[in-house]
């Protein structure tokens, strides 16, 4: 793990759960994989506290926890899944998709099942409902099997599924995994058992849930959520899903949000119509395509055709032309493989996933030097490499000012050179000097230096927090007591009052300080936009991190 | 000697500069002899946010999502640190985190095993603590029985004294025994009047003197 990783993962941590997880689950990355005991030696922590962290970071699906020897008997180790920390970033994103897609119930499906980390169907479908009820006029409610419809489309598509089941600690005959893994047994440590492997993973359990949401009333807040957190039997019934518990598939978004980058790419390159097919394309291939594929299956003209929306009722031909197009774009984000059925398409996904960050570092390089040095790196992204006198040439900038960007590029580490001896003794005067520009290693960089902003983005908020604290504690009272005054009916006088214990310039303090820290969150969000591309290609070329 | 040859090798590299493109008695840039400033002025402005609903609604969901978790239980805070001197107010400023005890429950079968004591223990102390308030009215009586039949003995031993004071004490040791502590009537015990002794707690010798039978008043 990288520094910045370790860092910004300590900080998302330290935001959503607190100091004491923080510690914990910094400690766990740092080190690897360590015990119980180990934890709390070198956390200098009590026992119960490292206890209670380990707890709510395996129900989060942030820890995972094996023993370490093979068989049973041996300790149990814990050990953090970084990916997963990282996703904190994306909850707006995930949750603003889940709206997207299916309305204000997935919405608030996916959000209650991200902050309690896993869910059963039961359970989630009675706060979502007991939640929009609170939202809606007095007198009417939201039926249970509304949200349970929601529930299920989410399941269908599967944005979302079951948790794998957690391997038991010391009683683990090999019999009981073996429904779950296919390859025999590797300590659980190293390999979980995914939850695709289950497959059950998909499947929605019969559940005997009837009713309606129940509308809180503000004093019986802390009791509702505590009966929302414990699935008990209410009314006597078994409810009939007890130990299946459901997570957010975040794979499964993450394709979603590459399928929207590449339609909006085409939508942005070429037009509309163009866009539409490709978004056709991907969603016909959206079961057939596996996760880590290259290329979508090829897909003849005629279904395309057919499978278009009626409001895009183009001609056979035109559709025809426009495949063409595509497929002649140098951005090459569709082939084709083959004339059978009108022709066979594919979506090159990896080839977009690689221009897509490609454009990514030319914007980066564009807005940070200029576009004369953006011209410079796109003409090494393209010939590969150059010596310093073709590249004066080829970008047609003057000596002088060419090698100046070069250098800057240099010392950025966005550019290197590379020596190529004529002689054996490598002497200077008898050795090319290229500089060149390699993708991958320099998305890496830039991911990496994501990371570092993204930490820096949250510390500063924190930072503005902290320094004005005592008025966002004074407002707080104070829209408190104004809260209360109103209830109780208070006259307006009263109310005008209360209000003006805020002074004008402290108001205006607080205004600023809202500003800044609204900025700062919408920052970290855009900057969760690259590395989304970042990653995704990194992990497209299949190498490690 | 060698730094004449240091000083003379100075501005030779180990390639010759031309070929990367600096020529000979150009002017570079003077070397930095300082660590660059923390905020440098930059050349180029960052480009604007992005302004768009969509934007403006994830910034929403962002705050609110971090505000709810603040509330959950998985939000778990440091141990509130010892202090040095119990204060009055800590009376009334009891400490929070004991009113949330929407503990929320796992399912400890997902979790390993050794993460589960912690509900054991508790109930475990619960049941301690009642143990222990339940026997100790129990230990009192038996102090209270002992005391009783030191009295007694002591009552044979000293009849000379006038007994009348004696049973007085007894009967204000049986009524108040349950409520006090031992040393209370021990003291009293001793002392052998009918007056309080730690009334006077302050450690004044006000009414020191006159500890035995005064038929005085006290002023």
């Amino acid at each position: 793990m990288t520094a910045q990783e370790v860092r910004l993962c300590g900080l998302l941590l330290q935001e959503h759960f607190g100091e004491v997880v923080e510690k914990v689950g910094t400690q766990l990355i740092r080190s690897g994989a360590l015990t119980l005991r180990a934890i709390v030696q070198e956390t200098n922590m009590p026992l119960d506290l490292a206890k209670k962290s380990l707890c709510v970071l395996v129900q989060h699906g942030l820890c995972l926890f094996g023993s370490a020897r093979r068989g049973p008997g041996g300790p149990v180790e814990y050990r953090v899944c970084v990916e997963n920390v990282l996703h904190m970033l994306r909850y707006p994103r995930y949750i603003y998709t889940a709206k997207s897609l299916y309305g204000d119930t997935g919405e608030l499906v996916v959000e209650e099942i991200l902050q309690r980390g896993q869910m059963t169907m039961s359970c989630a479908v009675k706060t979502v409902a007991d939640r929009l009820t609170h939202n809606m006029e007095d007198g009417c409610s939201m039926d249970y099997s509304e949200v349970i419809s929601a529930f299920s489309n989410l399941v269908e598509t599967h944005f979302l599924q079951r948790c794998p089941v957690a391997a038991e600690q010391g009683s683990a005959p090999p019999a009981a995994t073996s429904t779950l893994e296919t390859a025999p047994a590797p300590p659980a440590i190293t390999r979980p058992p995914a939850p695709e492997s289950n497959p059950d993973c998909y499947k929605l359990p019969h559940i005997n849930l009837r009713g309606r949401g129940k509308r809180r009333r503000s004093s019986e807040d802390g009791e509702d959520k505590r009966e929302a957190k414990r699935p008990k039997l209410e009314n006597g019934e078994p409810v009939g899903d007890e130990g299946i518990y459901w997570q957010v598939n975040f794979q499964r978004f993450h394709l979603h949000f590459r399928d929207q980058a590449i339609i909006s790419a085409v939508a942005c390159k070429l037009d509309q119509t163009s866009s539409e097919i490709v978004r056709t394309m991907l969603r016909m291939s959206e079961v057939t395509t596996q996760p880590g594929a290259a290329h979508t299956q090829p897909l003849s003209a005629n279904e395309i055709f057919r499978a278009l929306p009626p409001s895009y009722s183009i001609g056979r031909p035109i559709l025809d032309q426009y495949l063409t197009l595509l497929v002649d774009d140098p951005m090459e984000f569709v082939g084709k493989s083959g004339d059978s059925g009108g022709g066979m398409y594919v979506v090159n996904l990896h080839r977009a996933l690689a221009n897509l960050a490609r454009a990514t570092l030319e914007s980066v390089v564009q807005e940070r030097f200029g576009s004369r040095s953006a011209r410079i790196f796109r003409l090494l992204l393209r010939k590969r490499h150059l010596e310093q006198k073709q590249v004066e040439d080829f970008a047609m900038i003057p000596a002088k000012e060419a090698k100046d960007m070069l250098y800057t590029l240099l010392s950025e580490n966005l550019v290197q050179l590379q020596e190529i001896p004529k002689t054996p003794d490598h002497a200077p005067s008898r050795t090319f000097y290229l500089y060149t520009v390699s993708q991958l290693p320099t998305a890496r960089m830039l991911l990496q230096r994501c990371y570092k902003t993204v930490s820096n983005l949250i510390e500063r908020r924190l930072f503005e927090t902290k320094e004005n604290k005592r008025h966002l504690e004074k407002s707080q009272r104070i829209e408190a007591i104004l809260a209360s005054l109103q209830n109780t009916g208070a006259e307006a006088t009263q109310l005008q009052e209360v209000e003006e214990m805020i002074t004008a310039p402290e108001r205006q303090q607080l205004e600023a300080l809202r500003h800044h820290i609204n900025k700062l969150d919408s920052s970290e969000n855009q900057v969760d936009e690259s590395i989304f591309l970042l990653e995704s290609y990194v992990t497209s070329t299949g190498t490690s991190r | 000697m060698t730094g004449r040859g240091r000083g003379r090798g100075r501005g030779q590299l180990s390639f010759n500069m031309e070929v990367v493109g600096i020529g000979k008695g150009e002017n570079l840039p003077p070397s930095t002899l300082q660590p660059t400033p923390l905020f440098p002025p930059m050349e180029h402005k960052p480009v604007p946010l992005v302004v768009s609903e969509e934007a403006e609604y994830m910034l929403a969901l962002k705050q609110e999502f971090r505000g709810a978790m603040k509330t959950l239980p998985f939000y778990i805070k440091p141990a509130a640190p010892k202090k040095d001197v119990e204060r009055y107010s800590d009376k009334y400023q009891s400490s929070e985190t004991n009113e949330n005890p929407s503990e929320w429950d796992p399912d400890w079968k997902r979790l390993p095993k050794e993460l589960r004591t912690r509900t054991k223990r508790l109930q475990k102390e619960k049941s301690t603590i009642t143990s222990k308030q339940t026997t100790q009215p129990r230990i009192n009586k038996e102090e209270i029985i002992r005391t009783l039949e030191i009295a007694q003995t002591l009552e044979k031993k000293e009849e000379a004294h006038s007994s009348d004071e004696e049973d007085g004490e007894k009967k204000k040791q049986e009524e108040e025994a349950p409520a006090s502590e031992e040393e209370y009537n021990e003291e009293e015990f001793e002392e052998e009047t009918d007056y309080i002794m730690s009334y006077f707690d302050n450690g004044e010798e006000f009414g020191g003197d006159s500890d035995d039978n005064i038929d005085e008043a006290v002023y």
